[in-house]
């Protein structure tokens, strides 16, 4: 891959630079302000929606971008966040009163028709709220902990990593498709009214997750800024560079690798409970390999080594993918496989390659002819 | 929401982006006048429907690309086809149907999505949509909250009844039951091995067949198999048939398996005229993709055959054809799909109004008698009374019908008993 | 489950299920040999593989239409010539695209995956558009369809026997190809060391572009092929793909030798496992196998040592 190796190492390591406070400002002008003042409630929640795609983006950022670790399978982490998000409302949906038409009430009515009489065990604790919120973090970090360690140990690496992910998310998809009985099946687990009583599907409900999945969305980026500012950044940009020279500098690769892999599926499970909330239901479809790769063409598109640029190649892309496909069903096929190609021959750092190239040098020009005082130091490198 | 922050500057801006985002909503739809042929506006519409004096809006909600498209393209010709013979003969309650078509583009929350779009932002009087049960059931939610109106053309495995949709298919049992009883009495089938591709509907069917067959039949079942969507290797299970020499292959396995499944059966050497093969995931449609020559000689069980022999089918057939081309050919779901328009249509015209509610109150007890496949009749539970026909596929594509139930079979969506 | 059976019975099915297995093997090394070539050989992942494979298929069914109506007496040879005008596309293809799209990224491995998806929307999308989204159904000469009756019980399909006989001839000759001609020679050296070879005046592009080529080339054969066993629709090679990858990757991306030794042994299992436990576990678990194995042994059965 292409990238510059750094130049000097800034000492004074201030959290963010200037033009990356400039970035979070437009970011959180545009999600906070802009766009809910311009959209109605209906485009407000397919932006929300899309935003819990970033979280995935955000994620691949951190292990593809700074780790070099390509996983075509953040689609289970997104699709288990949401499955466990959905299994917790599914249950809060199904009490004894809304179901008393079934063979057995207060389960699930996909349960009742597959003739299961009970809640199985692995539902039962999901009647928690906290409990539910635990496992969407736990579970998928724990389950990319057990993948990453035993294959990074191994020092599985490259598209050796990324075929056997995809083989992973094809797997789960089978076994959810198939034990509908547990799950919902291809159908999914649908028609989730309430969180802790409060109805999720009412035009306020949405407003107000769309408001807190964007605040959660920043703070994971802000989060992300810390890993990256932190030793550890460094560490696994190094790594991603030069793999053996860490080791032999006497890191543990593979823990650092495991790292940034749990993280990225940490990411992707907030993304898809909260997608799960916005949108009301949680289907494998989300699971697949093909979610899991348009996920990665997000972040490719925002530029592979940017957080922001994760959110606003998400944004994008899936704007483009509902206005042509509103209008122009027949292309729009043509268009998204264009941009790919597009992206990667011309633009390997997508939005933000192009911000950086073209953009920030004007920027910074005029900044600094407006206050001439504070020397701006250009390593791009770290970005 | 901020609906009046946005003022001066912004207000242009937002106009502007509006436009590029959105496209320009259709508002101001507000009746001033009536000329309408048929009654006032004010009167056929007190909900906020897109209904002008002209005209009246409905949607079309399928998957125009993606894995489904090769489904849905049938449903969506036949939905266009029965709005232009509406459209020809005057429209409904006086007024010309607009069609807005949304892709659902095989992703069930775009289907979700598009549905909220159609119901909110175009006031569609009502919806012709959905095709797999999971599009429908992400959808379902949305037209329940926002009280749509949803024509569902699919059969499907039933376990559903929703006062906002009306499904114009077979729910599992009507496609099935008599199917069965057919081929134990004329064919003697005694055993069974069931093959289906592993998802909830032919999961569902087979349960309602199993328990048809055991405590009904008095027969067994030898073996039952699933494989995953999209699986093309059939050689061992087809060894197993070999194996286990039932008397009667029930099988629903769908999209491209079905094309393998059945190429490999016939390359195996299973004669299909002397094995019998009783199938409720083929119609015409499929096996245009199979292959005549491959299926020849299997058993259907639908409620239609393009071959039906009547006035009314006649029509419909010679129209479609005139539509979209000679070489088209039309399945079970394609005319089931040509039902929801007119049987709204009728709905629409019993209650004099476009307002859901009272379409939906008017339509139990409903009548088509012009129908495709026959004389139709909408039950209170919004399935259809409807005929079940067993063909046998013919090497040009066709089916031979040789069986039809002498009585509308009455639908049953949570059969007691099968579940 | 065998009690009811007598022993003839029986030999005669696992005769069968034998033949199955041997089936799907052939099936799935056609499928990965292509790949093999491309992945293996050059690094380059081609998520457009299905996509290759699904042209050799349409190309099958225009061929079967033009004889049909022009030249009926031809027909029942119609099979060879589809497939040798199936090579020529997908390999023309290949080659277009190799040119246009895969000699920018050599160095970047991870990103051909994105181009070559991105690759195998266009294409799906432009077979929807020209042949429509329905499948379409692929008439076959009568002597390939049936099968071919060994004794009273055991009967074996004749199509999977073509298949056989077809991945044999290609595999030999892809070997022949890539160990025993200049050809192949420079293919290897390219692989091993891409400098040194142009140093030493291999035309490095060219050579590139020739394996992309025969790669893209093979898989328009096994989706010709394909067409007597599967469907042929504008998103049926999606239904390879990871199959595809997993035989490749397992066997050892740079060896054809690993490529059918991982065909033969996950074929095996998954027909074994499927006529012993049901359709969607026996794929699961195989999968699982496939997956559990990797963890173990990242390098696959067979790799080359290289020093890296």
């Amino acid at each position: 891959m292409t990238r510059s190796t750094p130049k000097t190492i800034v000492n004074d390591n201030p959290f963010m630079k200037p033009m990356e406070w400039v970035s979070l400002a437009l970011l959180v002008g545009v999600i906070f302000i802009l766009l809910p003042m311009l959209l109605d409630a209906f485009r407000l929640n397919l932006v929300g929606k899309y935003l819990t795609y970033s979280f995935v983006a955000l994620g691949l950022v951190i292990c593809w971008g700074f780790g070099g670790i390509l996983s075509l399978g953040q689609g289970v982490f997104f699709g288990l966040g949401g499955y466990l998000m959905a299994m917790y409302l599914k249950l809060e949906a199904s009490s004894v009163e809304n179901t008393k038409i079934q063979s057995t009430p207060g389960i699930p009515d996909f349960m009742d028709w597959n003739q299961i009489t009970e809640l199985p065990w692995f539902w039962k604790p999901f009647t928690s709220l906290p409990f539910t919120l635990i496992a969407v973090l736990v579970v998928p970090a724990f389950f990319a902990f057990v993948i990453g360690t035993a294959m990074f140990r191994r020092r599985v690496g490259g598209t050796y990593f990324a075929i056997i992910t995809q083989a992973i998310a094809a797997i789960l998809t089978i076994l959810i498709v198939g034990q509908q009985g547990y799950t919902g099946g291809i159908n999914g687990i649908t028609d989730l009214r309430t969180l802790h009583g409060w109805d999720i599907r009412t035009d306020s409900a949405h407003n107000i997750l769309y408001f807190v999945n964007a605040g959660l969305l920043v703070a994971c980026i802000l989060f992300a800024q810390a890993v990256k500012k932190s030793k550890l950044g460094r560490i696994l940009l190094a790594m991603r560079d030069k793999e053996d020279r860490v080791r032999f500098s006497g890191y543990q690769v593979a823990s650092f690798k495991t790292f940034a892999f749990c993280l990225a599926a940490v990411f992707a499970a907030i993304g898809g409970a909260m997608f799960t909330l916005q949108v009301g239901f949680m289907s494998p479809s989300f699971v697949g390999i093909v979610p899991s790769i348009e996920m990665v063409i997000y972040a490719a598109v925002g530029g592979r080594l940017s957080l922001f640029g994760a959110v606003w190649g998400t944004l994008l892309v899936n704007w483009a993918k509902t206005t042509f496909s509103e209008s122009f069903p027949e292309l729009w096929l043509f268009g998204l496989g264009g941009l790919f190609i597009l992206v990667v021959l011309a633009f390997p750092n997508g939005l933000a390659g192009i911000y950086r190239t073209y953009v920030e040098p004007r920027l910074t020009r005029r900044v600094k002819a407006l206050e001439p005082a504070p020397a701006v130091a250009l390593s791009h490198a770290a970005e | 929401m901020a609906e009046d922050k946005g003022k001066g500057l912004q207000s242009a801006l937002r106009r502007r982006l509006l436009m590029g985002l959105a496209g320009a909503p259709a508002i101001a739809l507000m009746p001033r006048m009536s000329f309408a042929a048929g009654p006032a506006t004010s009167a056929v519409n007190t909900t906020g429907l897109a209904v002008t004096d002209t005209e009246v809006t409905v949607g079309i909600l399928h998957s125009a690309t993606g894995t489904m498209a090769i489904s849905e393209t049938g449903s969506i010709q036949a939905e266009k086809l029965a709005i232009s013979q509406i459209n020809e003969a005057g429209g409904v309650l006086g007024r010309k149907i607009k069609i807005i078509q949304e892709d659902g583009a095989s992703d069930w929350p775009t289907f979700a999505e598009k549905a909220k779009k159609l119901l909110v932002n175009d006031h569609c009087a009502a919806v012709m949509g959905c095709w797999t049960s999971a599009s429908r059931k992400a959808a379902l939610p949305v037209f329940e909250q926002y009280n749509g109106l949803l024509y569902y053309p699919t059969f499907y495995e039933g376990l559903e009844q929703s006062k906002n949709v009306f499904y114009t298919g077979q729910e599992a049992t009507q496609q099935i039951l008599a199917g069965l009883n057919w081929v134990h009495k004329e064919k003697g089938g005694d055993s069974f091995f069931f093959i289906g591709s592993d998802y909830i509907w032919p999961r569902t069917s087979n349960k309602i067949a199993r328990k048809h067959v055991e405590n009904v039949l008095k027969g067994k079942v030898v073996g039952e198999e699933y494989f995953p969507l999209g699986h093309t290797q059939f050689n061992s299970v087809i060894n197993k048939i070999k194996l286990t020499k039932p008397k009667v292959i029930f099988a629903d396995v769908v999209g491209g398996s079905n094309v393998a499944f059945y190429k490999q059966l016939k390359a195996a050497g299973i004669d299909l005229s002397k094995q019998i093969l009783l199938t409720i995931s083929v119609t015409e449609d499929e096996i245009d993709g199979i292959g005549g020559d491959n299926i020849a000689g299997a058993y259907s069980c639908m409620k239609y055959f393009q071959s039906i022999e009547n006035e009314n089918n006649k029509a419909f057939v010679a129209a479609f054809k005139k539509m979209w081309g000679e070489k088209t050919v039309i399945g079970d779901v394609t005319q089931a799909a040509y039902l929801g328009p007119h049987l709204w249509k009728m709905a629409c015209e019993k209650a004099g109004s476009f307002d859901v509610d009272k379409v939906v109150a008017a339509s139990p007890g409903l009548e088509y008698k012009d129908a495709p496949e026959g004389y139709v009749r909408v039950d209170p539970n919004h399935h259809l009374w409807s005929k079940t026909r067993v063909g046998k596929a013919l090497p040009d594509g066709q089916f031979e019908i040789v069986y039809t139930s002498p009585e509308l079979i009455k639908p049953d969506p949570f059969p007691k008993g099968y579940q | 489950m065998f009690g009811d059976y007598s022993l003839g019975d029986l030999g005669a099915i696992f005769a069968m299920q034998g033949f199955a297995g041997l089936i799907l093997f052939s099936v799935y090394v056609l499928m990965a040999l292509g790949l093999a070539i491309i992945f293996g050989q050059m690094g380059v992942i081609n998520m457009a593989h299905g996509e290759f494979m699904i042209l050799g298929a349409y190309m099958t069914y225009l061929c079967s239409n033009f004889f049909q109506t022009q030249l009926p007496a031809l027909f029942p040879a119609y099979f060879f010539i589809a497939m040798a005008l199936a090579f020529l596309a997908s390999g023309a293809l290949g080659m277009l695209v190799e040119w246009a799209l895969i000699r920018h990224l050599y160095k970047r491995p991870l990103d051909t995956l994105l181009a070559t998806w991105g690759l195998s929307l266009i294409l799906q999308q432009a077979y929807r558009s020209i042949f429509g989204a329905r499948e379409v159904g692929v008439e076959l000469p009568s002597w390939l369809i049936g099968s071919v009756q060994v004794t009273d019980t055991i009967e074996i399909p004749i199509n999977g026997m073509f298949v056989m006989a077809i991945t044999t001839l290609i595999t030999v000759g892809v070997a022949l190809l890539m160990y025993r001609s200049r050809f192949g020679a420079q293919v290897r050296a390219v692989v091993q060391n891409r400098a040194m070879a142009g140093a030493v005046g291999i035309d490095t592009e060219r050579v590139d572009r020739l394996t992309f080529g025969l790669g893209c080339g093979i898989a328009g054969i096994a989706g010709s092929a394909f067409t007597m066993v599967g469907s042929t629709g504008p998103t049926s090679g999606q239904l390879y793909i990871v199959d595809t990858f997993l035989i490749v990757v397992f066997g050892g991306a740079a060896s054809l030798l690993g490529t059918i030794a991982s065909a033969f042994s996950i074929s095996q299992t998954q027909s074994t496992l499927e006529f012993f436990l049901s359709g969607s576990t026996a794929k699961v678990l195989t999968l699982l196998a496939v997956v559990g194995i990797l963890m173990l042994r990242p390098q696959g059965l067979f790799t080359l040592k290289v020093r890296r």
